[in-house]
C-alpha cells in the first residue's frame, strides 16, 4: 500500500540555464523542494526571477534555448530527466503530471471545435480513435463536475471568452486525473470577476480529488493566498523563503519577502494615508549575477558576509530561509 | 475654499463602433458618459475589460470620433484646437509602451522632440537649443529617480517596460500638459515598481497641478491614487463618487460584486456552499 504522505514531486538541486548568442543566463540555479500529497505550492516573485523556468524544467520538455544543467526531478517516482522523451510524453504527461502554460487560452486549435481537440488528445493518450461526439460524451461528465457548461465543447475557441477558454483548457488537461498540476499565471490575462471563477475552479479540482497536488506560478500574491497552502518566494533563480502561506504572509523573515509584501497594494482603507514604498534598484542581469547573496545589492540589511558568501538554507519546522540574518535561528 | 477650475468636461459621450456598409452592425463602445475633471485632480475610471474605459480615453485623445456628445477642454470643444495646440494641453501614457516608441531610434528621441510642442519652441531656436534640451531631460530623469547616464542612448528593446512607462511620464512632465490620460500605466510593471509609478503620478498632480484621468481595472490602485472614481460597466458609468464611498460603501450591485471579487492578502474566500 502506498504511503499517504508520499512525495508527489521531489526536486533536488535543479539547475537550468538559457544558452544563446547573448551568453548564459542562469534561469534556475539550485532549487530543491518536495511536495507531498494534498499540498498546493505557490511560486511568487518579480518577473525574470525564474518562476516559469522552474515550472518548465519540471515538465521535462522546456522550450528551445532553455537547457537542463543538473539536478533531479521526480514525479511520482518517475525521474523526468532520465526517461526517454517518448515514454515521458506517453506515460507521465497527462497521467501523472499536467502543465498549463502561460496564456494557455492560445493553445487551443482555432480551426477545431473543442470536442475535436479533445478527440485528438484522447487518441494520443489512449492509442484508440474516437469520433468527436464520442469524445464529447466521455469528457462531458468531467466538465459538469467542474461546473462548466458541456455545450462549450461544441464551440470554436473564438466563440469563447478568455476566462472560459482558460478554464476549458485546465479541465481538458486534468481529464486523466494527473497527480500533479502545474499552472503558470492562470489569472494574469483575466478580469477580476473571471479571476474569481478561475480560483474557484482550481480549488474545486483539488477538493474533488481530481488532482493530488498543485503548483501555481503567479506574481499576484493575493491570488496565491486564496489558492495555496505553501508559498515559495523566488529571486534571481533561487528560493529566498519557503514556508506555510499563513506564516510567510503574517510574519515574513527574509528581507526580500518583507519588501515584496510591503510593496503590494491591497484594497484597504489605510493604504491612502501610508507612504507605500517600492523595492529600490532592479532585478539583476542573470548573465552576471551578483556574488554572495543575490539580493545583497538591493537589501537594506546587507552585511559583509552577504557580499562574498552564498547563504545556505536555514530550516526550522518546514520553513526554509536563505539569508545570513537567520543564521542564529529564527 | 479653494477655487476649482474644471479643465475637462464630457457631455453625454456616446460611441457606437460600426462595421459593414450595407448590413451595418453596431457595437456599443460607450453611452452617455458625462464627467468633469478639475485642475490638480485624479479621476479614475474602473471597470472590467470591454466596459468602454479605453473608448472614453481614445475619444478624449481625439483618436476616435464620438457618435454623439461633446468634450470640452477649458471652455472650448476639443475639435476646435489645432493639432499642436491640443497635444500641448493633453498628453497620454499608453497601456503598451512598446508600441509608443519608435524602435529605430534611441529613447532620447521622443524626449528631445517633445520640446517642439512647448509654445514658441522649434528646433534650433534660442529658447531650447540642443544643449538646453539635454540638460532639462537629465534633471527631469534625475528627479524621477532614474539614472540618465544609464538610460539615455539606449534603444527601446534594451529597456524594460516599467522604465519606458516612466520615460513617458517624464515626457509629460517636460511638456507640462493640463490633462494627462494614463491608460493602465502600470500594466507592464511588477508589484515592486508599480508603486513608484503611482507615486510619480501623485507628485505630478501636486507639483504641476495636472489633471489625471487614470484608467485601470485594478481597484486598489484606483483607490490609492484617485480623488474621484467612476465605475464603468457595458459602456455606462454606474457609480461615481469619492473613492472612500465607492470602494468601501458601494451602492450599485455591480460595484459590490466587483469589490467582492478582489482577492485579499489576509483573508480567504469561502467557497463552501
Amino acid at each position: 500500500m502506498k504511503d499517504e504522505t508520499q512525495a508527489v514531486l521531489e526536486v533536488v538541486d535543479l539547475k537550468g540555464y538559457y544558452r544563446g548568442t547573448f551568453g548564459v543566463v542562469l534561469g534556475v540555479d539550485g532549487v530543491s523542494v518536495t511536495i507531498k500529497k494534498g499540498e498546493a505550492l505557490g511560486l511568487a516573485g518579480e518577473s525574470g526571477c525564474g518562476k516559469s523556468t522552474f515550472a518548465e524544467l519540471i515538465t521535462g520538455t522546456p522550450l528551445p534555448g532553455l537547457h537542463y544543467e543538473g539536478g533531479r526531478v521526480e514525479v511520482e517516482g518517475y525521474d523526468v530527466w532520465k526517461l526517454p522523451p517518448e515514454t515521458l510524453r506517453k506515460e507521465v504527461k497527462c497521467k501523472h503530471m499536467s502543465y498549463v502554460p502561460q496564456a494557455a487560452l492560445n493553445s487551443l486549435n482555432p480551426i477545431k471545435r473543442l470536442k475535436e481537440f479533445v478527440a485528438d488528445m484522447l487518441k494520443e493518450r489512449t492509442g484508440q480513435r474516437y469520433s468527436p461526439d464520442e469524445a464529447r460524451e466521455m469528457i462531458a461528465n468531467h466538465f459538469e463536475r467542474l461546473n462548466l457548461d458541456k455545450h462549450v465543447l461544441d464551440l470554436y475557441p473564438h466563440e469563447l471568452s478568455g476566462g472560459m477558454k482558460q478554464r476549458a483548457v485546465i479541465a481538458i488537461s486534468t481529464y486523466a486525473n494527473p497527480s500533479l498540476l502545474i499552472v503558470d499565471e492562470p489569472t494574469s490575462s483575466l478580469d477580476v470577476s473571471s479571476q474569481k471563477d478561475m480560483v474557484k475552479m482550481l480549488i474545486d479540482i483539488q477538493r474533488e480529488g481530481i488532482i493530488k497536488s498543485m503548483i501555481t506560478v503567479s506574481h499576484d500574491l493575493a491570488m496565491l493566498r486564496q489558492l495555496c497552502d505553501w508559498i515559495a518566494i523566488m529571486y534571481a533563480g533561487r528560493f529566498m523563503e519557503l514556508g506555510k502561506m499563513d506564516d510567510v504572509v503574517s510574519d515574513p523573515r527574509h528581507p526580500y519577502t518583507k519588501l515584496l509584501l510591503s510593496s503590494l497594494l491591497p484594497l484597504e482603507k489605510w493604504i491612502k494615508s501610508q507612504d507605500l514604498k517600492s523595492i529600490p534598484g532592479r532585478h539583476p542581469d542573470m548573465r552576471y549575477p551578483p556574488p554572495g547573496c543575490r539580493f545583497h545589492p538591493r537589501c537594506p540589511n546587507c552585511t559583509d558576509i552577504c557580499k562574498s558568501e552564498k547563504p545556505p538554507i536555514f530550516e526550522k519546522d518546514g520553513r526554509q530561509i536563505s539569508c545570513w540574518l537567520c543564521s542564529e535561528g529564527f | 475654499m479653494k477655487n476649482k477650475v474644471v479643465i475637462l468636461r464630457t457631455e453625454n459621450l456616446t460611441k457606437y463602433y460600426t462595421s459593414g456598409y450595407v448590413f451595418i452592425k453596431k457595437v456599443l463602445g460607450a453611452e452617455n458618459v458625462s464627467f468633469s475633471l478639475e485642475k490638480g485632480e485624479v479621476l479614475s475610471l474602473v471597470g472590467e475589460s470591454g466596459s468602454g474605459k479605453s473608448t472614453v480615453a481614445n475619444m478624449i485623445l481625439r483618436l476616435v470620433k464620438p457618435t454623439s456628445g461633446k468634450i470640452y477642454l477649458g471652455d472650448r470643444d476639443i475639435y476646435s484646437y489645432s493639432e499642436t495646440d491640443y497635444w500641448r494641453r493633453v498628453q497620454v501614457v499608453f497601456q503598451d509602451p512598446y508600441s509608443t516608441f519608435n524602435f529605430f531610434y534611441p529613447v532620447d528621441k521622443p524626449l528631445m522632440d517633445c520640446f517642439d510642442l512647448i509654445e514658441g519652441a522649434s528646433l534650433g531656436n534660442e529658447r531650447y537649443p540642443k544643449a538646453e534640451r539635454q540638460k532639462i531631460i537629465r534633471t527631469t530623469l534625475e528627479k524621477m529617480g532614474m539614472n540618465p547616464d544609464e538610460i539615455l542612448g539606449r534603444y527601446p528593446h534594451q529597456t524594460s517596460g516599467g522604465q519606458m512607462q516612466r520615460l513617458l511620464i517624464a515626457r509629460a512632465l517636460i511638456i507640462g500638459p493640463d490633462v494627462l490620460v494614463a491608460d493602465e500605466p502600470t500594466s507592464m510593471t511588477d508589484a515592486s515598481t508599480r508603486v513608484a509609478i503611482l507615486n510619480e503620478l501623485v507628485r505630478l498632480k501636486k507639483e504641476k497641478e495636472m489633471a489625471v484621468l487614470f484608467i485601470t481595472h485594478d481597484v486598489a490602485q484606483a483607490y490609492y491614487i484617485s480623488d474621484k472614481t467612476a465605475v464603468m460597466k457595458g459602456g455606462r458609468i454606474v457609480e461615481t463618487g469619492v473613492p472612500e464611498k465607492v470602494f468601501f460603501d458601494p451602492e450599485d450591485p455591480y460595484t459590490k460584486s466587483l469589490i467582492a471579487s478582489v482577492p485579499k492578502l489576509h483573508e480567504r474566500w469561502d467557497f463552501s456552499e
